[in-house]
């Protein structure tokens, strides 16, 4: 992850996209095409069988996101675009992680996957599993707590995010 | 009706309104082909020599009339060939529909002969494009691929259709062509700061670009300009959209701009900036551009605003919905003083031109003013001689002035002018260069098997003249790679070998005796015009400056 420079934030941009082979694509080619980095991406169907949502989150100054939501709104296929408010949102990812299951670490194990809610979900001799969900900065915590037992692989999902309240996205009309 | 994929193709294309295509046949595209056979009475079939021509001329086509153009081609190399096409059509925002045949499906992804992923390529050139999987999909994608192509901010659509969904069957009924997406409306209250900072300024200038002609919106802009009694400069992109005659209009703006247009620009405390982006061309270096005026942007692209220069008040909207409101909205103003301040800049602009080697650019260009019609299409291609013919060429009437503007695209000429000239039926002039000349001069022989009333006016330095202008100033005079003498044909000879006619011309006065008889001939012409090969473009903003660096006289090299 680029170092954020100093007038850059760190954002989350929900979109909904037609569900059609290749749409992705469109999407992350603008990102290249414009220039702009993304620090993580999920998507995946929603409640609407013909759309697909996309999470974003990247860092940019404010021209960065203006141009960011612009220039994806002319896409053909996207239908909404919204940076997502990090105060009024609720978010998660999860982390797989697989660490080493030396006997004297399995304190430090045990304290952290209770702090953080994780779970166990593999079990070996030589290792252990943990499944975490929970904020970016929950995830990124639990990351540093873990890590001096030994972090053998680690995968995270990227982040999913929804605005608080009983609004629905596709609802609200857009602002130029 | 149940037609055949191939047959949705034209039938779509008939029932879109398309009376002329150009392209190139080949083995993807077969069954379409045949389809156009049996369809020939209602569809002009331009056979060009090389698809990226078939590209340049859709979007001449297009650009001369203000419909969509048309180009079909097939897999793999004839695909590829439209790509410069298309990424002109984009950065000029050209409304092109372009037709690819592909593999078939189950040889799709097996690097078959003939195959690429023409849709991949063009994701970033393309408005938007279309891989047709499936038949049932093929009638309702011809009709959006249209939509989408005129709508708001135009620009190319393609579509790629696999082979065997050519030769599937599916139900076909004509609509009738596309209408455009609902025009965007743009917000009040922001037309509303618009006027308020329209009412404080004191010398106000228009500047204009291509979505003057995307919306026609000709008229409103001369109207706005004389309610508020501003002048008008053009990116040059906006040539032709408002007349010489008009005495607000100033002239291209920018890097080769004219002198008066660019200064006034820099004068002015209000910019109200009209369908145009202000590229790096216009604004040379953007932190002081008009830095201390106030700028107003309306554009149907809202992705526009403050992208390159940060806009005071933008507008978002359709220029046939804002510049009416607006015009409504304003008062009647008055600025002798602005208005003398310009006149004076425009009398400066006249003892200006600077001194020149040989045969003087302008002077050409005056003969084509003295003898063209008002009809006629004037395409350049790219290089010294499109900024003299943006300089000098005078139109009363839009869409005249046919030019790659955005990607520059060096062979776009020739194909241009054929488009042009299908669409028009008048007699079409190209200005080009040796060089650009030299990456099109396969096409000539489209424009005499057809017919076409085309004079090309090829201003003949023997080198590569912008690059060696900026090699003179820029590169302490190493002209490396842009002496083409050596290897500069014949051109009377090619001419005769295409069956064109050849002239080779060293004067003005040879260059209007041989344009007259070219121009009124029907035919197509070839004038190898021989110009000094040290001439330069003026007045120059070297590229990333600012108008206080305007270089209007040829120092001591």
């Amino acid at each position: 992850m680029a170092d954020i420079k100093k007038d850059e934030t760190k954002f989350v941009i929900a979109i909904y996209v037609d569900n059609k082979f290749g749409v992705l694509t469109r999407v992350t080619s603008m990102f290249t095409r414009r220039g702009f980095n993304i620090d993580a991406l999920t998507v995946g169907v929603t409640e609407s069988p013909e759309y697909s949502r996309i999470t974003l989150s990247m860092s940019g100054d404010g021209y960065a996101r203006a141009q960011m939501l612009n220039q994806l709104r002319k896409l053909h296929n996207v239908k909404k675009v919204e940076i997502l408010d990090e105060k009024d949102i609720i978010e998660r990812e999860l982390l797989l992680i697989k660490v080493g299951n030396a006997a004297d670490q399995h304190q430090l194990i045990m304290s952290c996957v209770d702090i953080f809610k994780a779970k166990i979900i593999d079990y070996s001799t030589s290792s252990l599993g943990i499944e975490v969900t929970g904020t970016s900065d929950k995830i990124d915590a639990f990351i540093e707590m873990i890590r001096p037992v030994g972090i053998i692989e680690s995968c995270r999902s990227g982040i999913i995010a929804l605005s608080k309240g009983s609004g629905s996205m596709l609802d609200t009309p857009d602002l130029f | 009706m149940k037609l055949k994929g191939a047959e949705i193709v034209i039938e779509s294309l008939i029932d879109q309104g398309v009376t002329d295509i150009f392209g190139y046949p080949g083995g993807t595209v077969l069954d379409i082909y045949d389809a156009l056979y049996a369809r020939s009475d209602r569809i002009n079939h331009v056979l060009v020599s090389h698809e990226q021509h078939a590209a340049h001329a859709a979007d001449g086509y297009a650009r001369a009339t203000g419909k969509v153009g048309v180009v079909l081609a097939t897999s793999g190399p004839g695909a590829t060939n439209l790509v410069t096409g298309i990424a002109t059509a984009m950065l000029d925002s050209i409304p092109v529909v372009a037709i690819t045949g592909n593999v078939g499906r189950p040889m799709v992804g097996k690097d078959s002969f003939q195959e690429v992923d023409i849709t991949g390529i063009t994701l970033p050139i393309t408005k938007h494009n279309y891989f047709v999987n499936n038949i049932d999909e093929l009638p309702e994608v011809m009709r959006e691929a249209f939509k989408i192509a005129k709508s708001d901010r135009p620009g190319p659509v393609l579509i790629d259709i696999p082979k065997d969904v050519q030769n599937m069957v599916t139900d076909f009924e004509p609509q009738g062509p596309s209408r455009p997406f609902d025009r965007i409306q743009p917000q009040e209250n922001r037309i509303q700061e618009a006027a308020e900072a329209i009412a404080k300024a004191e010398r106000p200038y228009l500047y204009i670009g291509g979505g003057v002609f995307a919306a026609e919106a000709y008229q409103d802009v001369e109207k706005l300009a004389d309610k508020i009694d501003a002048v008008i400069g053009t990116s040059l992109m906006g040539i032709s959209a408002i007349s010489n005659d008009n005495p607000r209009y100033l002239g291209m703006v920018g890097m080769h701009g004219h002198y008066a247009s660019t200064i006034a620009q820099a004068d002015a405390d209000l910019i109200i900036a009209i369908g145009t982006r202000f590229s790096d061309r216009v604004t040379g270096k953007t932190s002081e551009f008009c830095k201390d005026a106030t700028i107003i942007h309306l554009d149907v692209d809202f992705a526009e605003i403050s992208k390159n220069v940060d806009a005071d008040i933008g507008v978002r909207g359709d220029l046939r919905v804002t510049l009416p409101i607006l015009l409504r909205t304003l008062e009647k103003q008055e600025h002798p003083e602005w208005i003398a301040h310009v006149n004076g800049l425009v009398e400066k602009e006249k003892g200006l031109h600077a001194k020149t080697l040989g045969t003087d650019p302008k002077d050409i260009i005056e003969v084509i003013n003295d003898i063209k019609s008002d009809d006629t299409v004037v395409a350049t291609d790219v290089g010294q001689h499109q900024m003299w013919a943006a300089q000098y060429l005078k139109f009363r009437k839009p869409r005249k002035f046919v030019s790659s503007g955005g990607l520059g695209t060096m062979g776009f000429g020739m194909g241009a002018a054929e488009g042009a000239a299908v669409a028009t039926k008048v007699p079409t002039v190209l200005i080009t260069g040796d060089g650009s000349f030299g990456m099109n001069l396969n096409e000539v022989m489209t424009s005499v098997l057809y017919g076409l009333p085309l004079t090309v006016v090829i201003m003949n330095n023997h080198v590569l003249g912008m690059v060696r202008q900026w090699q003179t100033l820029f590169y302490g005079k190493r002209y490396s790679n842009t002496v083409l003498e050596k290897r500069a044909p014949d051109y009377v000879k090619l001419a005769e070998a295409f069956g064109a006619e050849g002239v080779v011309t060293e004067t003005v006065e040879e260059f209007r005796e041989a344009f007259e008889k070219a121009y009124h001939s029907g035919k197509v012409t070839l004038i190898d015009c021989r110009i000094d090969k040290d001439e330069f473009v003026l007045p120059m903003i070297p590229a990333g400056q600012t108008v206080k660096d305007m270089v209007t006289e040829r120092g001591d090299d």
